[in-house]
């Protein structure tokens, strides 16, 4: 089961997490990734956007390749958009499976593809306007660990 | 009828909008002259990926505008 989805207001990812593994009670093992918007002094707000013919499709397709490379029950992917204050949940990445290592690796294998290579762009607003964020080389390292 | 151009991430800002229309041209040439020259010199970095229709398309000065179609200009990504 494939539960991916573009959210455009705040959610819970306890809330959501705890409806997946109801939905999952087949499996031995849930893993699962928050990932916040960066608590810093200087950040009042950040701006995720994406480009909707391609953004949630490529994010579908994310996930079908993890569900292809490891034994999973099911997978969810549910990211937002939209302005965030620092603290706020931007993601929630979980898998549910049978055994705890695919349940690991497809987490990280999701979160690695989201983090460099998903049609989003982020902006921060500092005390003194908008900031555009670059690509970071670290991310991209990372994805080179899943070829 | 036209076409629309999208821009997204930076370059939004560098067009002043996040989307334009534009008149059918037969190229990307007779597109991008209808555009501020700063923004069409931005649009044509090796950076910059294009897509057609929702589809990436990989030489998007190749493409042939039909009318009512969306080609978007995507900046490197910065990730989710």
């Amino acid at each position: 089961m494939k539960d991916v989805r573009l959210l455009d207001k705040g959610f819970s990812p306890g809330k959501s997490l705890g409806l997946f593994a109801k939905a999952h009670p087949e499996a031995g093992g849930i893993a699962s990734f928050v990932g916040k918007v960066r608590p810093d002094e200087e950040v009042k707000v950040l701006e995720l956007t994406h480009y909707e013919p391609l953004t949630l499709p490529d994010m579908n397709a994310l996930a079908d390749r993890a569900l292809a490379r490891w034994d999973l029950d099911g997978i969810l992917v549910h990211h937002r958009v939209g302005m965030m204050r620092p603290g706020a949940p931007i993601v929630l990445v979980a898998a549910a499976a049978r055994h705890r290592r695919d349940a690991f690796e497809a987490t990280d294998f999701t979160m690695d593809h989201l983090k460099s290579a998903a049609w989003f762009w982020k902006r921060e607003r500092r005390s003194d306007g908008w900031h555009w964020i670059e690509p970071r080389e670290a991310d991209h390292a990372d994805l080179r660990r899943w070829t | 009828m036209a076409i629309r151009l999208v821009f997204l991430g930076k370059l939004a800002d560098v067009a002043g909008a996040p989307e334009v229309e534009v008149d059918p041209a037969p190229n990307m040439d007779g597109l991008l002259r209808q555009v501020d020259e700063g923004l069409a010199g931005q649009l044509e970095t090796h950076r910059i990926r294009v897509s057609l229709n929702g589809e990436i398309v990989a030489d998007g000065r190749g493409i042939r505008p039909k009318d009512g179609d969306e080609i978007a200009f995507l900046p490197p990504v910065s990730g989710g």
